[in-house]
């Protein structure tokens, strides 16, 4: 099964609200998928900053002089705000790919979960209101934000299979379905250079976007082509830094509804995912069509 | 007038309590508040007994049922009114996948539209669309009639036996086996039957009938692979 929550805000005001807007919309599909959970977050960009999620299985080891280590290798300064297994480094946008190679050698066992001005991340295995607990995504603000809450079929229920996935910076993919291609298409995308960590299908479907839009595509193409390339099951929806997507597949039996008022739009899984929405009972719901691209843009 | 609110009791004793009823129940008439799109409401009624749901449902809503009559005052979420053996549902607004699939009897109106797989593996039931539904529908269909007001999605009918099509818009693509039929007087009648009880505006001789063409129903070897 997994669920699906996403939420694309057009009205300003609600910003302070999206975490907590989230939050409910998440834990209503746990039922869903109870293995693991995380959630995307789009928060403030701050001129010339950039951040870097990363995740340590022993935080206390890893994350105790993280950024002063750092500082070391890149210009500039670098923050570091931790929760719980997560902490999200902030440091000028330019040095983020240095960041990320000299964080390889400084602190191995340390992942990261994303990449962007102003995305962050947070994802782990546990109950969707414990994950969200954990990380108080409920406190966050921001302009759009996607959940996921995952029952793992394809490969192991770890930090690295749960969604969201990053696929560029400020890109991230979360999928209700199962490729069954994904052998020979992570075999093709390995080929061809990307780097893939994981056995799990979705994965695969995050790199082959990034690699399809590393080659000039942009991503309402890349979706566009996953549907001739990707074989198997899934509803996706992707976030940009200023954009919100959703693709199903042309059989579509993973289930998708979507709601749009002039406040915002949102996606659930289910109807259930929507309900305490301010202003659903007006809203437009309506549900996705097979493989066609949607779209929303800031 | 019987009211539950599932914001206050849970769905188990909703339905256990719609279950008791019988045939010579008093209490025939229901009203359902706070749906909120959970799952299963109103499934395996038995009893003529009228269900009014004010708001939309999750999965499997009006499920099996018999003899009841359930309103939707939303929409429906997939495999609503799954299995009908009798009675009625009507939705309001737009009914997701496979709703109505492997009906036996009853009418299933839905006002808005219905997506993929409506009436998949139909064993008699009735369907009335007021718009449109998305690919698959009425795969497999064994009897019954599913009528379509607005248009039909892709594969239309694909391998079905002996239910009757009936779409006045357009058809985006014919299923395996399934081809245009003739229209003749007893099916404008069937039409005419089924738009009354669906409170369909629609007039009989707008429509194209498809069904079975009737060359899968024995082995034949060049339809192997």
């Amino acid at each position: 099964m997994c669920g699906i929550v996403g939420l694309f805000l057009k009205d300003k005001k609600l910003e302070p609200e999206l975490g907590t807007m989230l939050t409910d919309m998440l834990v209503t599909m746990t039922d869903r998928g109870p293995d693991s959970a995380g959630i995307a977050i789009y928060g403030s960009d701050v001129d010339s900053k950039g951040k870097l999620t990363v995740q340590s299985d022993t935080p206390d080891v890893d994350f105790g002089n993280l950024a002063a280590d750092l500082s070391a290798h890149v210009s500039g300064n670098v923050t570091s705000s931790q929760k719980d297994t997560h902490t999200v480094l902030e440091m000028q946008a330019d040095q983020l790919a240095t960041a990320r190679s000299a964080l390889k050698e400084i602190r191995p066992n340390v992942r990261v979960m994303s990449v962007g001005d102003t995305l962050e991340i947070y994802k782990e295995v546990g109950l969707p209101k414990d994950v969200a607990q954990r990380f108080e995504v409920a406190k966050m603000s921001g302009s759009h934000g996607i959940g996921h809450t995952r029952m793992a079929t394809e490969s192991a229920v770890t930090t690295m299979g749960a969604h969201p996935f990053n696929t560029g910076s400020d890109q991230c993919l979360v999928h209700n379905g199962s490729l069954s291609n994904h052998n020979s298409l992570r075999r093709r995308l390995r080929r061809e250079g990307v780097h893939i960590e994981t056995e799990n299908d979705t994965e695969v479907g995050a790199a082959y976007l990034t690699w399809k839009m590393q080659n000039g595509s942009s991503l309402s193409e890349a979706l566009e082509s996953s549907l001739e390339d990707l074989d198997g099951f899934f509803t996706f929806v992707v976030g940009t830094k200023d954009g919100f997507g959703v693709v199903r597949d042309p059989i579509a039996c993973k289930p998708a509804v979507m709601a749009e008022t002039d406040q915002y739009v949102a996606f659930g899984s289910e109807y259930r995912a929507l309900v305490n929405l301010p202003g659903i009972e007006d809203a437009r719901v309506w549900e996705p069509e097979p493989a066609t691209v949607y779209f929303w843009n800031h | 007038m019987q009211t539950f609110d599932l914001a206050d009791s849970d769905l188990r004793t909703l339905n256990s309590t719609l279950h008791a009823q019988n045939d010579d129940t008093n209490q025939t008439a229901w009203t359902i508040e706070n749906p909120k799109g959970a799952h299963a409401i109103a499934c395996g009624l038995d009893a003529p007994i009228e269900v009014t749901i004010k708001g939309s449902t999750g999965y499997y809503s009006a499920g099996m049922n018999q003899q009841a009559t359930v309103n939707i005052k939303g929409s429906a979420g997939p495999g609503v009114a799954e299995n009908m053996m009798s009675g009625k549902v009507v939705i309001d607004g737009d009914a997701s996948q496979y709703a109505g699939a492997t009906g036996h009897g009853g009418l299933l109106v839905v006002k808005g539209n219905a997506s993929s797989r409506c009436g998949i593996s139909m064993k008699g039931i009735n369907i009335v669309v007021h718009g449109n539904i998305g690919h698959m529908s009425a795969f497999m269909a064994q009897s019954g009639n599913l009528v379509v007001c607005g248009d039909a999605g892709d594969a239309l009918g694909d391998s079905c036996y002996e239910a009757r099509m009936f779409v006045r818009g357009s058809v985006k693509s014919l299923g395996a086996d399934c081809e245009e039929k003739e229209m003749r007087p007893e099916h404008l009648e069937i039409l005419k039957d089924l738009l009354e009880q669906a409170e369909s505006d629609a007039k009989p001789e707008e429509f194209k009938r498809y069904g079975s063409a009737r060359n899968l129903y024995n082995f034949n070897i060049d339809n192997a692979y």
